[in-house]
């Protein structure tokens, strides 16, 4: 292949890692923004939504379709749950302080990810895809599903910027964000809204999981890379500023589209540590930060 | 003042001689078990200075650790470099590394500094295997036999012996446990724990709080470094897989276990924490859920850590 | 004469708000000077401007003819200009005399071995002294935050003055401190007068009035009036503003 191809093809992968990036970034940018916490099991949550997948895939069989509609359902509501239940039983008792709230989520990845180890063994489980097309782009084909990952992305993407512009709960959440004590005074129920933010988060992450485990496959490591990537987003964007993180998703996950398709993934992750050094160099508090962090 | 300062001294001293003297006590087998703990409990020393004295949690110290292994593995391997040598390579690539990590880490403060330890200890360690065919990251090598010996003072030792290896270990854990003693103690140590406890007040004491994190964070990696390169030296294993996530967050159960802040958690945290995971891995392969398990039990119910709580309930001079 | 402190024009703007609107005042060596004015009317900030806490927008700050508008807050505080809070911030976990060494020990501090060892005994000095000097009288090994709320207060002013200060900042330094407390704190002030020039954010008119070789009183961030005690009492337009009258 020339270059043009090779370009056009770097370009479509780079868009729809993007998409999925900004998802799972979305939902760690709306922890930290909401709660002022790092959730370090986030990579955990992807994770836990594409293993469900293939769980649903091995329950259901065929049609792909179906499976993969019910892991859609079933993902973010497990997930959300496995969330809302770490929420409870941990995250609420250390009072959500930045530091303990690192650890215990660090304790809470290994206990996700060493559970799926032995519910779901330590292989990579291929899902097929709901369906197959072939798009032919003159110099090669692709695959429609991928197009399909984009653009389901996208739409959750508007629909959770709608959401928080319109619904009561996004403006409990900006409320809560804004100034804590004056949304407890003002009778905003902070402590539901944390939970459902933190719910909210894992299944965006979730989602993810499952719209790339087609394309991926299932394996108990496999939350490590989204994490990384999420941090470099959040952290380029500016730590709380949703619109920074998803453009930052952009940037990034294009660009490591790119570099991935061109040379290699790795070398994609490392340049892309590389760019967030210098964006600190020059910003501390990111692109688009402005509160302290 | 004086009565407690010696009291401390004599409590460390005390500890090191109990080490030296178990020996004797101990079966053949845990020789090179203690051996490991203390190469491992003197990372957390390191980590100790900077998590539990200047209050900066870090999830990329891996790549200290694996900055003393390479600096002085690789050398070894390609080169035939000696042990003491290789050591002071190891330290000293570990030492710059951490003070240009730290110019642009500690720009960023708070959650942010743990983010971004955290990314270039994953950009480091993807870094070991993107150059696998100069790290042989990938797989690890093992040191060649021409290391096996070291020579101190015209007298040569067998690395391949396990006392040796225990005695060996036990002098580089000694000058770090010690190193770290004098430096919280010192008037810097001093200004550290003030910055832990308020940065803004410290500054207006006329301290320069950066600097002051700049060289807690330099000595931090440095100690894990010479823990790092020790390793190599005595077990003589380099991989990539000690710059992994999981060898960040390693130090941090271990100093947490034992207790922040406190000189000797570290020892009791990696010694404990070692054989609890020698337990589990008999029971399960997901063994490393006894990581996340302690981690919570932790955070939940002592956030002091053992000596920590001791700490405060019975004995408020321990350093 | 000139003055050892001077502050020449400086404003701080806070988004829209401005805190402090060109403010002006010149302190002459081991002079104390009370900055009096209604809540809100800028003094914390004013001095933060001073020490480095807050930045200034404009003008300059300069001490004893050299220019310090640009240095970070921990460099002009080695230049001598010490700032005492008005909210308490001592460190709480540290003992008394851990909290009071931080500040004595920063003159000691030189050179590599200076900074892994100082001489116990003249730190230990300088930690009495100060304590002494501050009127604290407690258990210097107890937690600083085992402290009754006037003691830690007189903390506080240990570890400004074990910082042996040019320029003193006391911000609401008797808020909180009992009657023979305040009567030791105005000794202490006028002791201090004549080697240290002190700035003082006082509400207390009694201890203004009798400690205060000189008056600035603030209003809405600009200068209203300045003046000797016995010249300020009786300016009406100060009375105005500040009893509403």
């Amino acid at each position: 292949m020339s270059l043009g191809p090779h370009l056009l093809l770097a370009l479509l992968e780079g868009l729809v890692g993007a998409c999925v990036l900004a998802l799972t970034a979305l939902g760690l940018a709306l922890v930290f923004g909401v709660m002022r916490i790092v959730n370090v099991a986030h990579g955990e949550f992807f994770m836990l939504g594409a293993v469900i997948a293939a769980a649903c895939a091995g329950l259901v069989g065929d049609p792909p379709w179906l499976a993969f509609g019910c892991a859609l359902l079933v993902a973010p509501l497990a997930v959300a749950a496995v969330a809302t239940a770490a929420d409870w039983a941990v995250l609420r008792r250390v009072r959500y302080d930045p530091e303990s709230t690192i650890v215990a989520t660090i304790g809470l990845l290994y206990i996700v990810q060493q559970s799926v180890l032995v519910l779901h063994g330590p292989d990579a489980r291929a899902v097929p895809a709901p369906f197959y097309v072939r798009l032919d782009l003159g110099w090669f084909g692709y695959n429609g599903y991928k197009l399909m990952v984009a653009g389901a992305a996208v739409t959750l993407l508007l629909a959770v910027w709608l959401g928080l512009g319109r619904t009561r709960l996004g403006l409990y959440m900006r409320a809560t964000q804004q100034d804590r004590e004056m949304a407890t005074a003002l009778g905003v129920p902070v402590r539901r809204v944390y939970a459902t933010v933190f719910a909210l988060g894992a299944a965006l992450a979730a989602v993810a999981g499952v719209l790339v485990v087609p394309i991926q496959q299932a394996h108990y490591l496999m939350g490590l890379d989204p994490l990384l990537l999420s941090f470099i987003v959040v952290i380029v964007g500016g730590l709380g500023s949703l619109k920074g993180a998803v453009i930052a998703a952009f940037v990034i996950g294009v660009s490591d589209g790119f570099v991935s398709v061109l040379f290699s993934p790795t070398l994609a992750k490392i340049l892309a540590t590389l760019l967030v050094a210098m964006v600190l160099v020059v910003r501390p508090r990111g692109l688009f930060g402005t509160s302290e962090a | 003042m004086s009565t407690s300062s010696a009291r401390i001294w004599l409590l460390h001293a005390a500890v090191l001689l109990a080490l030296l003297l178990a020996q004797p006590l101990l079966p053949e087998y845990h020789y090179v078990n203690v051996a490991r703990i203390l190469v491992l409990a003197c990372y957390a020393v390191g980590y100790n200075v900077l998590l539990g004295y200047t209050g900066l949690m870090s999830l990329g110290h891996a790549m200290f650790f694996a900055l003393g292994m390479y600096g002085a593995g690789l050398p070894v391997y390609y080169h035939g470099v000696g042990a003491l040598p290789a050591l002071a390579l190891g330290v000293a690539a570990s030492a710059l590394g951490a003070a240009l990590f730290g110019l642009i880490a500690l720009r960023t403060r708070g959650v942010a500094f743990l983010i971004v330890t955290m990314m270039f200890g994953q950009a480091f360690h993807l870094t070991l295997l993107h150059f696998n065919v100069y790290t042989l990251g990938d797989q690890g090598f093992i040191l060649s036999e021409t290391i096996r010996t070291l020579d101190v003072a015209g007298a040569a030792f067998d690395l391949a012996d396990s006392r040796v290896k225990y005695n060996a270990a036990l002098g580089v854990f000694s000058v770090c446990l010690l190193a770290s003693l004098l430096l919280v103690r010192s008037p810097v140590g001093r200004v550290l724990v003030a910055i832990r406890e308020n940065e803004d007040r410290t500054r207006l004491l006329g301290y320069n709080t950066y600097l002051a994190r700049l060289l807690a964070l330099t000595v931090s990696g440095t100690i894990a470094g010479a823990a790092g390169a020790t390793y190599a030296l005595l077990f003589s294993y380099v991989g990539a897989s000690f710059a992994s996530i999981l060898h960040s967050i390693y130090p941090l159960l271990w100093t947490l276990l034992g207790g922040a802040g406190t000189t000797l958690g570290p020892l009791l945290g990696t010694g404990l924490m070692f054989y609890l995971e020698i337990y589990a891995r008999d029971l399960t392969t997901a063994y490393l859920v006894v990581v996340g398990a302690v981690l919570l039990v932790l955070v939940l119910w002592a956030p002091r850590g053992i000596l920590g709580t001791l700490r405060d309930r019975k004995a408020r001079w321990l350093p | 004469m000139s003055a050892l402190l001077e502050v020449d024009a400086v404003s701080v703007r806070f988004g829209g708000l401005t805190a402090v609107d060109a403010v002006s005042i010149a302190v002459p060596a081991g002079e104390v000077r009370a900055i009096i004015g209604p809540n809100g009317a800028g003094k914390t900030t004013l001095v933060g401007a001073i020490c480095g806490r807050v930045r200034a927008d404009s003008g300059r700050i300069v001490l004893g003819g050299a220019d310090i508008s640009r240095l970070p807050a921990h460099a002009r505080a080695r230049r001598g200009i010490v700032y005492t809070f008005q909210v308490t911030s001592i460190f709480p976990t540290l003992s008394v005399r851990d909290n009071v060494a931080l500040a004595a020990q920063r003159g000691l501090m030189r050179g590599v071995m200076g900074r892994l060892a100082v001489d116990r005994r003249v730190l230990d000095a300088r930690v009495r002294g100060a304590l002494a000097r501050a009127g604290l009288e407690v258990d210097p090994e107890q937690p600083a935050s085992a402290l009754a709320y006037g003691h830690q207060r007189l903390l506080e002013l240990a570890m400004g003055l074990a910082l042996a200060p040019r320029v003193l900042i006391l911000d609401e330094p008797t808020q909180g401190l009992a009657e023979g407390e305040i009567a030791h704190f105005r000794t202490l002030v006028r002791e201090l007068a004549g080697t240290v020039s002190v700035l003082l954010i006082e509400h207390n008119v009694e201890v203004v009035l009798a400690v205060a070789d000189h008056i600035t009183v603030l209003d809405q961030g600009r200068v209203l009036a300045e003046g000797t005690p016995r010249a300020i009492a009786h300016d009406p337009e100060v009375q105005r503003a500040y009893l509403g009258g």
